[in-house]
């Protein structure tokens, strides 16, 4: 899961990126509104965790901003205000949910997958296609009944496949995915993941269409 | 007494009763006077009568039992005599005395017969050879006058509670709008403090409500400052909380060293934040809480006080600190505590700017009012310059470590002192440039 920080306290960013990184996400930080509107329009994310208050203006306008544009990337509001009118303000202004500071990771990363999943449509935590069960809350894969043990890397490029099974998603989409901006993305990256991923969960598993990208087997 | 009301009723009454009393002493006695002479011309008169009539009838002459006592009975009250000359009784009406109630000499006299006092008028005519007498006993008198004074305290008395029970009633209605405005306010929760309606308020109740809506609106203002001022605080302290639990989280849940690591040194740097930002909460509430202007502390050394602080700040080697010389020279009477406040934040305001090796110079300003400090950072765009003295302000060139306090600490204390500070970017290269303006 690609997820954008918008927090404006190095320390806090910093935990979040590395927290949520360790829960198996690609976490990118921004710390100031401006660069949270650029980082939102150049790239897709599949979920913002946005704090409320920043130096040059109020996280709400930043979401009021995507919602007009008709972007429906979940958003999750950090604030240390706990008034209900602020939570209402929040949650109408067009957030996905809300949690109050100091929060526990584990449950900020467990809202994030469940904002997630809701936005791909799904009611149940697991994912399941061809033969193949991916449990995001505890990165535990199984095939055919028996668990395989996957890299970070791995398990990412298999969620974003399982998240639509029978879709295409392109190998630069795969690559946002895996990598944040700062990270350097290795040319054949994306081709090692797969190579590596079917010998762990069955060749048939992964298709590749040719100049366009890689698709699980199954319905769309 | 601290009803208004009961206060009122008694001045009103006691005023009323006194007034009563004074008309009725004042009634009893200028009645009495005239009730005297009334009564005395109609004795003159009545003797006057009786002796005309008995020189008509010629008593003298032996007609003695011819003048019956029922002839002469003008008045109950009146009794009359008519004496011969000799001391022999002519005549006298019914219920006269048998004693002699006349006088030697003619004219008014009162005289005891009988164990009672009488106010007798005689006429004496030697011609005829009688002497007329006729009066009315005093105690007759008194009582007339006594129910004057009865006739006048009586419906008075009656009159009194009934008065009593009206002012009461007149001083509730009149007392009114002010119960009304007690009513409103007593009614109020507790963090009701819009303004009290002086419509229809009488106009000796409009001062004390335009002054209580006075005391209201400082009231909201200062409620309003201080759940800013805790909003403020709880974001500014809650954040530094939520990332030292994060990054907790982060070390527990770190699988390779370096993480575990990085994540122990995060929460370090936050804690030293954390205890950054409560020791300069705790100066801004002790500066609010002093009053604005202290007396005059000892005479201060500029350039050592400057000297001071720097040492005592955490050493950054990329960080050059220069102090002018100049300033060893300037000496100022202050009090040293704020002083050092300003100076201190300052320079960590300074620094905190400066991500690259970079300077901090202090220097004196010219004419000697003050001194200064520039540093190397990126300044202060030149839209937020009015703003950077407000609580938890931090602009666009934030520092990490800030708290958007110390330029309010330093400006506060500044202010307490008698001191300016004047905020302005750099002219010769990018950076901010304080100056500390003292006037006197």
């Amino acid at each position: 899961m690609r997820v954008l920080v918008v927090e404006d306290d190095p320390v806090l960013a910093d935990g979040l990126k590395v927290g949520l990184g360790l829960a198996g996400s690609t976490v990118d930080v921004v710390f100031t509104a401006d660069d949270a509107r650029a980082a939102l329009s150049a790239t897709r994310f599949d979920a913002v965790v946005l704090d409320r208050m920043l130096p040059d203006g109020a996280g709400l306008d930043i979401l009021a901003d995507l919602r007009r544009q008709g972007d429906a990337t979940p958003v999750l509001l950090l604030t240390a205000l706990d008034e209900t009118t602020d939570r209402i303000a929040g949650l109408d202004a067009g957030a996905d949910d809300y949690l109050g500071k100091p929060f526990d990771l584990d449950e900020l990363a467990a809202r994030l997958r469940a904002i997630a999943r809701r936005r791909e449509g799904r009611s149940g935590p697991m994912l399941e296609a061809a033969g193949i069960v991916l449990d995001p809350a505890t990165s535990i894969v199984t095939v055919d009944g028996k668990a395989v043990s996957l890299s970070r890397r791995e398990f990412a490029v298999l969620s974003a496949l399982m998240e639509w099974p029978g879709v295409i998603r392109s190998r630069a989409e795969l690559e946002d995915r895996l990598y944040g901006w700062q990270e350097e993305v290795e040319s054949n990256a994306v081709e090692v993941h797969i190579h590596n991923l079917r010998a762990k969960v069955g060749r048939t598993a992964i298709e590749t269409v040719r100049g366009v990208g890689y698709r699980l087997r199954g319905e769309p | 007494m601290t009803s208004l009301r009961r206060r009122l009723f008694l001045l009103l009454i006691s005023a009323t009763a006194a007034i009563w009393v004074c008309a009725v002493g004042w009634i009893y006695f200028a009645n009495r006077a005239d009730l005297e002479h009334v009564l005395d011309t109609r004795l003159q008169e009545a003797a006057r009568m009786v002796h005309s009539m008995v020189a008509s009838s010629n008593l003298e002459n032996g007609g003695v039992a011819a003048a019956s006592a029922a002839d002469f009975t003008y008045n109950r009250q009146l009794s009359c005599q008519v004496w011969s000359m000799s001391g022999r009784l002519l005549a006298r009406s019914g219920g006269a005395p048998e004693d002699n109630l006349a006088e030697e000499r003619e004219g008014f006299s009162d005289r005891l017969v009988n164990g009672e006092v009488w106010r007798v008028y005689t006429v004496v005519d030697p011609e005829h050879g009688v002497r007329v007498a006729v009066g009315d006993r005093l105690g007759l008198r008194a009582r007339l006058a006594r129910d004057l004074i009865v006739g006048l305290v009586g419906p008075a008395l009656l009159a009194v509670p009934l008065l009593g029970l009206m002012i009461w009633a007149s001083l509730g209605r009149g007392l009114a709008p002010l119960r009304r405005i007690a009513g409103e306010i007593a009614g109020r929760a507790g963090d009701d403090v819009s303004p009290v309606a002086s419509e229809g308020a009488p106009d000796e109740v409009r001062p004390l409500i335009a002054a209580l809506n006075g005391l209201f609106v400082k009231v909201e203002a200062a409620r309003r400052h201080e759940k800013e001022m805790t909003a403020f605080a709880a974001h500014e302290l809650r954040t530094p909380l939520a990332g030292l639990k994060t990054q907790a989280q982060v070390a527990l849940a770190a699988k390779d060293a370096p993480t575990r690591d990085g994540a122990l040194r995060q929460i370090i740097t936050s804690v030293d934040r954390a205890s950054r930002l409560v020791r300069q909460l705790l100066a801004l509430a002790r500066l609010e809480a002093l009053p604005e202007v202290e007396g005059d502390g000892g005479a201060l050394n500029l350039g050592a006080l400057v000297r001071e602080v720097v040492a005592g700040l955490p050493r950054r080697p990329e960080i050059t600190v220069m102090i002018d010389d100049a300033l060893d020279g300037l000496e100022i009477r202050a009090d040293r505590d704020s002083l050092y406040l300003v100076v201190r934040n300052l320079q960590e305001n300074a620094a905190e700017h400066i991500a690259s090796p970079g300077r901090v110079v202090w220097s004196v300003l010219p004419g000697r009012v003050g001194l200064a400090i520039e540093d190397d950072g990126p300044g202060i765009p030149d839209d937020e310059l009015p703003e950077v003295t407000r609580r938890f302000f931090r602009g666009r060139h934030r520092s990490g470590s800030g708290s958007g306090l110390g330029l309010t600490i330093a400006d506060l204390a500044a202010r307490r002192i008698g001191a300016k500070l004047v905020f302005a970017n750099r002219i010769d290269a990018p950076g901010l440039r304080v100056e500390i303006r003292f006037c006197s």
